[in-house]
């Protein structure tokens, strides 16, 4: 019953959130509209962060690296070759998971904290090769003046940042419904078995490198497809963009919306941004200092998001222990 | 013929202390083999170097034959060597059933027609018959996290039998399971096809004379003695080993 009337709440929760991100862009001013359009982009990455943080148990701080890739790859090939948003959603989730599987064999053995290190360092190496290929990304400069997009072949370009907020829109909604019937088959149960107990899993014949090195491709496609969502909403794109400020956001967002939850991490990253932007305006140059504050507390005090991360591994490196021995019953028979 | 499985030579050391010092074991086709010796024996490292989860620093392990030495867990748990833990182990936050599905989804048959959910149907089927037969149909939805000690070990029992094993290797399933799940524990293994063998690590000597044929007893990381129940009870030195061992 009560299981019943929570699910109820959550289903009326999401469903006027989607109301309410439907009807935005009549309501806000233009400026307001793009913001929410970047927003959205971001949500995006973080539910790839969801998906390999929370649901599989690696935690991430690199997503930003597929984000750029696929962003800079849209920007390029907007610029240069076709304006066809579904061209440049495929070109860009191809870029992502390219440069996810190429980081493979970085990660599929790391677990907890090192997985962390690791990821924070593919994170920005990504941002360093992006600052200085000029020839490509411009540079520290940018990319600027990505033309605007049609959504397909044969229909009109999206002229107006409502325009481009919708689609930004519909495309988040349909990849995030993607992930989230992915989930529902046996992907979900695999990825979350072995953020229960990876050697269990392998004692069950699994093959856990594969599952691992499925996620990570699969969530650098989906970090690949909003960054070509970034340029849409922009038109624009720097290193800037993918710094680690983004990639510590993210990840506070996704702790936040509940670690495991796609949902609550789209939400998680929203409140987020929306803090970090009030905050600059309230307390300009602490704003990195309250987020650190925040993710900490986050971590601490939330019940789910937290105290104790669904992570593999040990998420803190402890005193290595001799297994203990479990209580059990006097033998019986050998003296009789 | 050739046995089941068989270990040579096994050694594993963990810095100075030589956890096992060139233990042979033999387990032949649907054999109840039971794995005796006091605590810190080397009962339990020694299901590890058979499942593949610890690698043995020397020493042979051989599956119908095959040289199996260097396969990890995942490969040997598809050949056919099923794994229940000294400490229960389930994946917490999935069901019951999808604990047992998930355990059956390596070694589950593809129906002829292809279709995108058919393994995990076929593995929800082995699951149910599972979970009736070792009588977790009733909580089948629960989360296994939520379950009581007796209640996880039934449901790795399963999950080892979904796998489809030819071996199944126990460690002290007893331990920890109340004079009734022990009944059920003895009446279950007993009725076990025997197209599973079975090795047995058990302190509860009155359930390993009632359901094994052999016994190896294991001390300080050596094979003591091997032999049928009776010639084990009558055996002095095994006694006073095992009894000064647990004492
Ligand atoms: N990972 C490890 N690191 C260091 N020593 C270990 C490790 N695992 C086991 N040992 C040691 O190896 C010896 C054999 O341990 P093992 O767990 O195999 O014994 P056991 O026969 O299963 O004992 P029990 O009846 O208590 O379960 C013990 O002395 C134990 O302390
Ligand atoms: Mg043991």
């Amino acid at each position: 019953m009560r299981q019943g009337a929570v699910r109820a709440l959550r289903r009326g929760v999401a469903a006027a959130v989607v109301v309410a991100l439907v009807l935005a862009p009549w309501t806000v001013d233009d400026y307001t509209v793009a913001l929410l359009a970047r927003t959205l982009a971001l949500g995006l990455v973080a539910v790839s962060v969801a998906l390999l943080t929370g649901v599989a148990g690696l935690p991430t701080l690199g997503q930003t690296a597929p984000y750029a890739a696929g962003a800079y790859a849209s920007a390029v090939v907007g610029s240069h070759l076709s304006d066809v948003g579904l061209a440049h959603l495929g070109i860009a989730a191809a870029a992502g998971a390219a440069l996810a599987a190429v980081t493979v064999p970085l990660v599929v053995s790391a677990r907890g904290v090192v997985l962390l290190m690791i990821t924070l360092a593919v994170g920005e190496l990504a941002v360093t090769v992006v600052g200085r290929w000029r020839s490509v990304t411009g540079g520290t400069d940018g990319l600027a003046g990505v033309p605007a997009i049609r959504p397909l072949w044969g229909l009109p370009v999206l002229a107006t940042d409502r325009a481009r907020y919708l689609y930004t829109l519909v495309v988040v909604a349909v990849l995030v419904g993607v992930v989230l019937l992915v989930l529902r088959t046996r992907v979900g149960l695999l990825l979350r078995a072995g953020r229960d107990d990876e050697a269990r899993l392998r004692a069950s014949g699994h093959r856990v490198p594969v599952h691992v090195a499925g996620v990570h491709v699969a969530a650098g496609a989906v970090a690949g497809a909003a960054g070509s969502l970034l340029v849409v909403a922009q038109q624009f794109v720097s290193p800037a963009d993918f710094g680690f400020d983004t990639s510590a956001l993210l990840l506070l967002g996704v702790v936040i919306g509940g670690t495991a939850s796609v949902g609550g991490a789209l939400v998680g990253a929203a409140l987020v941004v929306a803090a970090r932007d009030w905050l600059f305006g309230v307390l300009p140059g602490q704003a990195p200092l309250v987020l650190g504050l925040a993710f900490v507390a986050a971590v601490y005090l939330l019940p789910d998001g937290g105290r104790r991360p669904p992570v593999r591994g040990r998420l803190l490196p402890a005193v290595p222990a001799r297994r203990p021995v479990p209580d059990r019953p006097t033998p019986t028979g050998v003296r009789a | 013929m050739t046995p089941l499985l068989s270990a040579h030579g096994i050694t594993v050391r963990y810095g100075s202390l030589a956890a096992l010092d060139g233990v042979d074991l033999r387990i032949e086709a649907g054999q109840r083999h039971a794995l005796i010796g006091p605590n810190g024996a080397g009962k339990t490292t020694l299901l590890d170097v058979l499942a593949g989860s610890t690698r043995a620093g020397s020493g042979r392990v051989l599956l119908a034959g095959r040289d199996v030495t260097r396969l990890g867990p995942a490969a040997r748990s598809r050949r056919g060597v099923g794994r229940i833990h000294q400490r229960p182990a389930v994946w917490s936050t999935l069901t019951v059933r999808e604990n047992v599905l998930v355990a059956a989804l390596p070694r589950a048959v593809r129906p002829g027609r292809w279709h995108p959910s058919a393994r995990r149907r076929a593995a929800g089927r082995t699951a149910d018959a599972l979970l009736a037969r070792v009588g977790l149909g009733e909580i089948a939805a629960l989360p296994a996290g939520q379950l009581a000690h007796g209640q996880r070990r039934q449901v790795e029992i399963a999950m080892g039998l979904a796998g489809r094993p030819r071996l199944l290797l126990l460690d002290e399933p007893a331990a920890g399971l109340s004079a009734v799940e022990v009944g059920w524990l003895g009446e279950f293994l007993r009725t076990l096809p025997r197209a599973v063998a079975v090795l047995l690590v058990e302190h509860r000597l009155d359930l390993v004379y009632a359901l094994c044929d052999t016994v190896t007893v294991l001390r300080d990381g050596r094979t003591l003695a091997t032999g049928t129940p009776a010639q084990i009870r009558a055996s002095g030195p095994v006694r006073e080993a095992y009894a000064e061992g647990v004492a």
